[in-house]
């Protein structure tokens, strides 16, 4: 280590103002401060500060990610095998598996990374600010809430647009207004239809004679085609991330005993989404209606959502009061897009959206009720 | 009525080097200092030069606004420097100490048998006016005001903080003089704060002619903004006054002897100190003088204060005038391999993605690395963890960052000081520095009122 601490002394002076590498000054920070915690000193203000930071933050968030990850590599190659009746059993062909999803999941990975890292690079580079840690995590999500079946100019095209027009226009990592991951995915969702909905696209290279639709899609005509077990387990076709709930819950377990995850989104998201379902239950209206609330928990992405999306904070209420109602918001919605919507079979990304919209709104009248209770004070 | 409160949010930082209740006579100070800056807001005319021959309760220095309001010397002996930094703002005025201190004479008077107009006057020319701080504002009181109430914090909960107990040991008559010329000045109702388990002095539990309330709690349930914010609320227009009991103890003597007496225990702490303990010391002595012989070997920073609020000094710097503590720690000046990751030595925090997190009572050592960098609001929830009051941290700081005055004022801009937010900037993912925001915040509004 002190070989590359004495490096690091050497050469930061090449890339300070006035120095031979002076452009690039923002990019040898970015690498610096990953390898080494800076040797700031605290100066006005505490003399000590915490251990935490937003490198540490994001980090934990992508290590609560990583088995939803590496389920989703797994299930991609095991729904390509069973689709072409190959490995039926869960566990029949492991390896052939792994490396065949890994082989699709791992190059959406590196494209989203490459090019929203690079756009931030750039940016850091030309506002001359320090690289932001913000899309280490979109960076992540991205790939996890696409299709097994994206391509990946797809990928790139969605990311660079969601870096620029979600976040780097409002002013970068805390500013923006929009998850940036949702923006990229709801981005392909209306501009390539095709490759992001539908029964064809769940399944990387799935045979034609055998159904992909997901349990949402087949919810419309009343029940899930697909088993309670698999569903919990993860052995359904599905965006990659979203579809094992066992993995996603290891995730939220170690979001919420770390307290890097608001556990109170987490449970309003599911508590809305189970009145709403309840709701639908006694009307019965239509088949979805008639789908067992409990279902909502375990078909499509209202969790991965709810644990991974609704909880960023930058876009979430800030009102520890504004996350009850945020949440509660978005799992109802979701349910209801859901129910009422058969174009979109998911609703927790637009419903994920449309809390972003209206957090402000609701951190709004919890301000508002914070400065009332003020007043009224004797 | 007295009351009983019992507060939650918080976080009590343990640190290596707490002081031992010992009480030396310090070694002899040779220079002592009165540093105008800490009276924010005042403007000053000094009226001693390098040379000037002075006495404790001399005056040095008399505000421009209110000329009957003086800065006294807490010692005798001969003006050494008046030093002024940029734009000849005024930094030190530096008093070689005579080795037996000679004071001048204000007349010993029971309190009770003075009008409030005498009270006051003495107070003000003896310099002892100096102890009594405003809020909203945490600045040095008006002598043409009277505040709605008085506070007083017998308990400091700040990391490594004296015990007030023991700052006020032995004190009785003088603690309840002090008392007495405040009640008299004011008239109006002093709150004691007790800590309901910890305090234990006779001192402050007997005393007569205030409400006593008892306070539990996490730091920083000893700050007085945390207390008035529970008990007797700042609106707008109000004006609260408070005091250290350690120099209610200072203008307790002024009434009983006649002398601007300002001798106090002052602690010495953290972990780069030897045996920390306390001595019996003076306003304004030179941090060299109490340290001398304590100090590790090493590149240290010398506080006048606690870790959370105090005041940068140096070894050649002087006790601030409302500190009661010196606390040295090293400097965090070397880079972390992986730090953010893989911390190389424990370090205290509330997130529980560190050990810390998750064993409440451990002591640390720490240093002033600031363990990240700068970044713009991005995790929610985490000051509201450390604020025991009912305020939105982040909306209020966001108010001061856009200087909307009047969103300040409904936030509850007039109940904070920089202090009572200082755990706020410690639990900082974003490293952001909330105590200079609030600093800004109320220079903000004090100029608007004027």
């Amino acid at each position: 280590m002190k070989f590359l601490k004495d490096k690091v002394y050497e050469l930061r002076p090449l890339f300070n103002k006035g120095g031979k590498y002076e452009k690039f000054h923002t990019v040898f920070d970015g690498f610096a401060t990953f390898l080494f915690t800076p040797d700031h000193v605290t100066h006005d203000g505490a003399h000590i500060k915490a251990g935490i930071d937003l490198k540490r933050t994001m980090f934990f968030v992508i290590l609560a990610m990583v088995p939803a990850l590496l389920f989703g590599m797994y299930n991609v190659g095991h729904q390509h095998f069973i689709s072409n009746g190959e490995f039926l059993g869960y566990g029949d062909g492991f390896l052939d598996k792994l490396i065949y999803g890994a082989i699709k999941v791992l190059p959406v990975v590196v494209v989203s990374y490459g090019v929203g890292l690079g756009i931030e690079f750039f940016i850091a580079s030309k506002k001359g600010h320090a690289i932001n840690e913000g899309f280490l995590v979109s960076g992540m999500l991205i790939p996890l809430i696409m299709p097994p079946s994206i391509p990946l100019w797809m990928v790139a095209v969605a990311t660079a647009f969601a870096v620029v027009f979600a976040k780097e226009v409002f002013g970068g990592t805390g500013m923006n207004i929009l998850n940036v991951a949702l923006t990229a995915r709801v981005f392909l969702f209306f501009a390539y239809p095709t490759f992001m909905s539908g029964d064809t696209v769940w399944i990387a290279e799935k045979a034609d004679a055998y159904s992909g639709a997901t349990a949402l899609a087949n919810s419309i005509a009343g029940s899930p085609g697909f088993s309670a077990t698999d569903m919990i387990l993860g052995f359904i076709p599905g965006s990659v991330g979203e579809t094992s709930k066992i993995a996603i819950l290891i995730g939220a377990a170690f979001l919420i005993l770390t307290g890097i995850g608001s556990w109170k989104i987490m449970t309003s998201v599911m508590l809305g989404a189970g009145i709403m379902g309840l709701i639908f239950n006694a009307i019965g209206a239509n088949e979805f209606m008639q789908v067992p609330f409990y279902y909502h928990f375990i078909m499509g992405g209202l969790l991965f959502g709810a644990v991974f999306m609704a909880t960023d904070p930058v876009t979430a209420a800030q009102t520890e009061v504004g996350k009850w109602w945020y949440g509660l918001l978005i799992g109802m919605m979701a349910v209801m897009i859901r129910v009422f919507n058969p174009a979109y079979p998911e609703g927790i990304m637009l419903a994920i959206l449309f809390g972003n919209v209206m957090a402000p709104l609701i951190d709004y009248f919890v301000v508002q009720s914070n400065i009332k209770r003020r007043l009224a004070r004797a | 009525m007295s009351k009983s409160i019992k507060l939650k949010k918080g976080y009590d930082i343990k640190l290596v080097g707490a002081a031992q209740p010992l009480a030396g006579k310090a070694p002899l100070s040779k220079t002592v200092a009165i540093k105008p800056q800490e009276f924010r807001h005042k403007r000053f005319k000094v009226v001693v030069e390098p040379g000037t021959e002075v006495k404790a309760g001399s005056p040095l220095m008399f505000d421009k606004d209110h000329p009957e309001l003086q800065i006294t010397s807490p010692v005798s002996g001969e003006v050494v420097e008046v030093k002024r930094g940029e734009k000849r703002v005024l930094q030190e005025i530096v008093i070689l100490a005579d080795a037996d201190t000679s004071y001048i004479d204000f007349g010993a008077a029971r309190p009770e048998q003075l009008s409030a107009e005498e009270v006051k006057a003495k107070l003000l020319a003896s310099g002892a006016w100096a102890f009594i701080r405003q809020r909203p504002y945490n600045v040095l009181a008006n002598p043409t005001e009277t505040p709605k109430s008085v506070f007083i914090s017998g308990f400091d909960s700040a990391p490594l903080a004296p015990s007030i107990d023991f700052l006020v040991e032995n004190e009785s008559d003088t603690f309840q003089a002090g008392i007495d010329a405040i009640k008299k000045l004011t008239g109006v109702n002093i709150h004691l704060n007790v800590h309901a388990s910890d305090t234990k002095s006779s001192v402050l539990l007997q005393t007569k002619n205030v409400t006593i309330n008892k306070i539990s709690g996490p730091h920083p349930a000893g700050n007085v903004g945390v207390q008035i914010h529970h008990l007797d609320p700042i609106k707008k227009g109000d004006r609260v006054w408070h005091i250290h009991p350690a120099d209610v103890v200072i203008i307790g003597r002024l009434f009983l002897k006649g002398r601007f007496d300002a001798r106090r225990r002052v602690a010495i702490t953290g972990s780069e100190v030897e045996n920390p303990r306390y001595f019996e010391s003076i306003i304004g002595v030179q941090a060299e003088a109490l340290l001398r012989g304590h100090l590790k070997a090493g590149k240290n920073r010398i506080i006048s204060g606690n870790v959370l609020t105090g005041t940068n000094i140096g070894e050649q710097g002087y006790l601030g005038f409302y500190d009661h503590q010196l606390t040295a720690i090293p400097e965090g000046d070397d880079m972390e391999f992986f730090g953010w990751l893989l911390p190389s030595y424990p370090r205290p925090d509330i997130s529980k993605s560190f050990l810390s997190g998750w064993f409440k009572n451990r002591t640390y050592k720490v240093n002033t690395n600031t363990h990240g960098e700068e970044r713009a609001f991005v995790v929610s929830g985490q000051y509201e963890q450390v604020l025991p009051m009912d305020i939105l941290p982040t909306f209020l700081l966001k108010s001061i960052m856009y200087k909307d005055i009047e969103e300040m004022e409904q936030l509850g801009i007039y109940e904070v000081a920089e202090e009572d937010l200082a755990l706020c900037e410690f639990v900082c993912t974003s490293k952001i520095p909330v105590q200079k925001i609030v600093r800004e915040g109320l220079d903000l509004m004090y100029q608007e009122e004027q």
